[in-house]
């Protein structure tokens, strides 16, 4: 049953020290909020799990909260590298970490494994790649029926799911619109649920008849974070921040620049400070 | 037309292979502004997928990243990413498979993994995210690089995705049954698969490049097809119609959210 808290109390809720973590969200949607949450309860020893860290994992990883990372393509998009994954992965600053590296479509079948409670999932893929050479998480299984071999990956479980959505109503259920990601996987695959939220209302109005809705008892605990996705964007409410992006390459290249930005940034600040990105493109549900 | 830059004579080369009937999985960066040229010139019809999800976009400007909302804004509908990556792409919907890389060899294999050893990285780079299941699912590959030495390597550190492995008909002993890359756009001239060994052989040079400039920018010994034909420089329409797409992408993406 969804809980509706502040963002302090629902990471309190939902995530400890050494947990297995994803944070999703396919460019859009970017819990970015909920990143800087963690870096504030300083949680460390974390598993960060997702298909494209970004921003949000270089500035976890920056601040010592990670030990490993499970992806499939880490770069800020459109712009580069991500300079504290690399600082982390090839100098151990600040503390080592580990790599599991998959492509896209086997962790998009992974989740989805998850999701269905399946302790795998198959797919035709890595054919002639080397990836199944340096991850032994890649493996490969017979089909019983045709004989084909096929690749099979662990399914992803997570301890806890973070995502951002554009609404919840006031039971908890989560509307998410646009760019689907693989969020509903993560949060049905997870063992507790944390979703913020662009803001809550009486009641989603007019919608698809087949809209993408996570009932309020998939969800473990809401924040009301409008703003919450910046710099990435949140369909129908504001876009993506690419000059943001941009300055990121220069704000992560060097360590005490770095520093100095997340303290004046993230931990003297709030999710409130996410409130000034926030507005509503358009009226209607799209 | 006599002006024009060597870039855009490759992303203009690219775009023209690119059928009105194809349905098109789309790379982000110069694949992206090829297939985008194509569906705005000669293919109007063309579907464009990008790995977000979005099916059937008609973006107005050039998306930063492969999820921008712009994408959603202009689709036919948008899926989920397994969605996308069981039923379209592993489901075998797609005709072509754009993409781009950060080393080739001269069976068109890609790295964008790493340069250097996988576990003491000269360079991490980021990784294949969708590349290593659109190198065997699509009908067919486009590939899109500006040519180097050092891009265009004798030996790939990393194998992220399939070419023609190592040549021949390795593909189908793999168990493949899609035809790999078919042709590679450079800012210097077209490479396509020699029939039987697969080797990526020039088959068009791009007007006043010289064949000493493409060996001086091929880590190995290239080689020619048995004709070879002067690439059709861009005309009028097409570097119009591309100038205005980066104009207007350059306009969009400069300005804060």
């Amino acid at each position: 049953m969804a809980e509706f808290l502040s963002l302090a109390q629902a990471m309190e809720a939902t995530m400890r020290d050494g947990d297995t973590v994803a944070m999703e969200g396919f460019t859009h949607l970017i819990p970015h909020a909920a990143g800087h949450e963690v870096v504030r309860q300083r949680r460390k020893g974390l598993t960060l799990i997702r298909m494209t860290p970004d921003i949000v994992y270089d500035q976890l990883i920056g601040m010592g909260c990670a030990e490993k990372v499970v992806f499939s393509w880490g770069g800020n998009p459109g712009v580069g590298s991500l300079h504290r994954f690399r600082d982390a992965y090839e100098n151990g600053w600040p503390n080592k970490i580990t790599i599991e590296e998959h492509s896209h479509a086997a962790m998009a079948n992974a989740y989805e494994a998850g999701a269905a409670n399946l302790p795998c999932a198959i797919l035709r893929g890595y054919i002639g790649a080397d990836l199944p050479k340096v991850n032994p998480n890649i493996r490969h299984i017979t089909c019983p029926f045709t004989g084909e071999t096929l690749a099979a990956v662990p399914s992803i479980r997570p301890d806890v799911a973070v995502v951002h959505a554009q609404r919840a109503d006031r039971e908890g259920n989560v509307l998410i619109e646009g760019i689907l990601g693989v969020q509903k996987e993560a949060v049905l695959a997870a063992k507790r649920a944390l979703v913020t939220i662009e803001e809550v209302v009486d009641d989603f109005g007019p919608r698809s008849l087949n809209a993408v809705i996570l009932p309020h008892w998939t969800v473990t605990a809401i924040a009301c974070v409008p703003g919450g996705a910046h710099p990435s964007y949140a369909q129908g409410y504001y876009k993506r921040d690419n000059a943001y992006y941009k300055a990121w390459d220069k704000i992560s290249r060097d360590r005490d620049g770095f520093l100095a930005w997340m303290q004046a940034n993230v931990i003297a600040g709030g999710p409130q400070d996410f409130a000034k990105y926030a507005r509503r493109l358009s009226a209607a549900a799209e | 037309m006599s002006d024009y830059t060597p870039s855009e004579m490759m992303t203009i080369a690219a775009a023209r292979a690119l059928r009105n009937e194809d349905i098109c999985f789309v790379g982000i960066g110069a694949p992206s502004a090829a297939c985008n040229l194509a569906r705005l010139t000669h293919a109007p019809g063309i579907t464009l997928i990008y790995e977000s999800g979005t099916l059937a976009t008609k973006p107005r400007v050039l998306p930063l990243s492969i999820g921008d909302g712009e994408l959603c804004d202009t689709a036919l509908t948008t899926v989920s990413v397994p969605e996308m990556f069981r039923y379209w792409l592993q489901g075998g919907r797609i005709t072509v498979g754009f993409l781009g890389g950060a080393q080739i060899d001269r069976y068109a294999n890609l790295n964008t993994t790493v340069v250097g050893p996988y576990d003491k990285p000269k360079t991490r780079l980021p990784g294949g995210g969708g590349a290593p299941e659109i190198a065997i699912s699509c009908g067919e590959i486009f590939i899109i690089m500006k040519q180097a030495p050092r891009s265009f390597a004798a030996k790939l550190d990393f194998v992220t995705s399939l070419g023609h492995g190592e040549g021949g008909d390795h593909r189908q002993r793999l168990g493949v049954k899609t035809k790999g890359p078919t042709r590679l756009v450079t800012d210097l001239c077209i490479f396509e698969p020699d029939a039987e060994t697969k080797e990526m052989t020039i088959t068009s040079i791009h007007p006043g490049v010289t064949r000493d400039v493409i060996q001086e920018n091929t880590g190995w010994p290239v080689r020619y097809a048995a004709s070879v034909a002067e690439t059709t420089p861009p005309t009028a329409d097409e570097l119009a119609v591309l100038r205005e797409l980066h104009a207007r992408t350059a306009a969009e993406h400069g300005k804060a959210a």
